[in-house]
């Protein structure tokens, strides 16, 4: 920010753009949701890590010093949270911003089929939603999220690469980059793939890292779904 | 019609430089008006590379800023007629590039050039986003190596939304060229093997350079391989890759482990 550069004529031009975030809706009592985050942390670390998270008190109107310390703890947990939404919250400058007029949930945007308002109480992803198709490679440093339905990619997934599907994911090509399967909580996804060189499978939070994985299904067509908890590899021939 | 063709790796080190000098001297020699475009601001070398930095008065920076002509900065070949050279500045950094002054200037090219073959530095930030914004083509310098094919394919990604042509909905026709191939070591699995690189990239192949000390020599001495060792197995795939870029029909010859017996018997190594 030199002082002599040169004073540039031109409008500046804003424009409006929507993004996806993860919206946390905390219950009472706060020590109970909170040992349910850390629960979830520890399945899956670094979940929320480069992620906008929303905090949503519009159920919760708590004062403003508790807002700050819930705040606080999120952040201890290593979660950002870039804005509060709530009705008749009183924030001071310390802390995120308020949000509002926000629409109501997130995976509202691809449920197009009427009659589906009553899906606010569940967020699980419905399996009529419609699914995503890519008939191009996904590159290494992409990243594809489709919070609702499935993601059919017909070429392959690059390393360093990363596939979030609210339903299941199916590759017609080489996996070799990270697939997270039945991401908004959904133990019913499954990830499909032509040869198995994954770096990260994940389903619901749980996850399989390549080195626990059995050396028998690398390169190998294979499927992954959940099983007691835990995360099953199999080789599809 | 010019053609702006961006050679791009992502990894640095691979062969950018020595790649965009052999390519832009094998087209000019096909009788193509060809200018190379250093965007490597602050660290440039495409000049020594082509043997002219000590005729570098105005460079990239001076017009895109207005303070020179094109016509000024541009720097003619002493050996191949139709080769010119942009050449980029030492002292100054990326962020002395605009995108319209960019713009500008491979306008300009593109009235007077048959390629314009922009010379990207290494990495995905500004300076490589800048050299590729306005490619039709690209070529992508990738050894074989896992990092080096996974920058690549980074590259690849980025070729297919972030340049204009992406962004208007067209594509940027992108090729493989392989560098430094070793065909002894790729045959003892030491290197990644040609199509384990395609299958990864899923990108046509424009051409397999040998790894050959005969790129170093031309590179110190300042003049393109192709130029100054024709007869270099090196100079003779990058001439083939030209030629393939012009769009000609040559057949791809994998480079083979040339040593005999004896060598093998003594290990010796191949030149």
């Amino acid at each position: 920010m030199s002082a002599a550069a040169p004073v540039q004529k031109k409008a500046i031009r804003f424009r409006a753009r929507s993004f996806v975030a993860f919206a946390l809706t905390p219950e009472l009592p706060l020590s109970g949701w909170l040992r349910g985050i850390d629960k979830w942390l520890g399945n899956s670390p670094g979940f929320f890590v480069g992620r906008p998270v929303v905090l949503n008190l519009n159920a919760l109107p708590l004062p403003a010093g508790e807002v700050g310390e819930l705040v606080a703890e999120l952040a201890a947990r290593g979660i950002r949270v870039f804005a509060i939404e709530g009705e008749s919250l009183e924030l001071g400058l310390d802390l995120p911003p308020l949000l509002k007029g926000a629409k109501s949930t997130v995976i509202e945007e691809s449920a197009d089929e009427p009659g589906k308002e009553s899906a606010d109480e569940s967020p699980a992803p419905s399996r009529t939603a419609e699914a995503l198709i890519i008939d191009t490679p996904i590159r290494s440093g992409q990243s594809v999220f489709h919070p609702q339905g499935d993601v059919v990619i017909l070429g392959s997934v690059g390393s360093g690469s990363e596939v979030m599907a609210g339903g299941s994911i199916h590759i017609y090509g080489t996996l070799r980059g990270r697939a997270f399967a039945g991401a908004l909580g959904s133990d019913n996804a499954r990830i499909f793939c032509r040869r198995n060189e994954a770096e990260l499978l994940a389903i619901n939070g749980w996850y399989r890292a390549p080195d626990d994985m059995e050396p028998s299904t690398r390169g190998r067509p294979i499927q992954a779904f959940l099983q007691d908890g835990r995360i099953s590899v199999v080789v599809l021939d | 019609m010019a053609k702006v063709v961006v050679v791009t790796s992502g990894k640095g080190g691979v062969g950018k430089t020595t790649s965009t000098a052999a390519l832009g001297a094998a087209l000019a020699q096909s009788g193509k008006r060809v200018v190379v475009i250093d965007f490597d601001v602050g660290l440039r070398n495409l000049d020594l590379v082509l043997g002219a930095e000590r005729r570098v008065v105005f460079d990239l920076i001076n017009v895109t800023q207005g303070v020179a002509k094109l016509s000024q900065a541009l720097i003619r070949d002493k050996r191949i007629e139709q080769l010119y050279l942009l050449p980029a500045s030492q002292t100054r950094d990326k962020d002395a590039l605009t995108e319209e002054g960019v713009g500008q200037v491979i306008a300009e090219l593109r009235t007077k050039f048959d390629y314009i073959i922009c010379d990207s530095p290494a990495g995905i930030e500004r300076g490589a986003q800048l050299a590729m914004r306005f490619a039709d083509e690209a070529v992508v310098v990738t050894n074989p190596e896992v990092s080096s094919v996974r920058d690549s394919d980074r590259i690849i990604g980025l070729l297919d939304s972030r340049t204009l042509r992406a962004e208007q909905g067209e594509t940027v026709r992108k090729y493989i060229l392989i560098t430094r191939f070793d065909a002894a070591r790729a045959s003892r699995g030491e290197m990644l093997g040609i199509d384990d690189m395609l299958d990864i990239l899923s990108t046509p192949l424009l051409g397999i350079i040998p790894e050959s000390e005969g790129v170093l020599r031309a590179s110190n001495v300042g003049c393109p391989v192709t130029l100054n060792e024709p007869a270099n197995p090196a100079a003779r795939a990058y001439s083939d890759a030209a030629r393939r870029l012009l769009g000609e029909d040559i057949p791809m010859a994998l480079p083979v482990d040339r040593r005999g017996l004896f060598d093998r018997l003594f290990g010796r190594r191949a030149a």
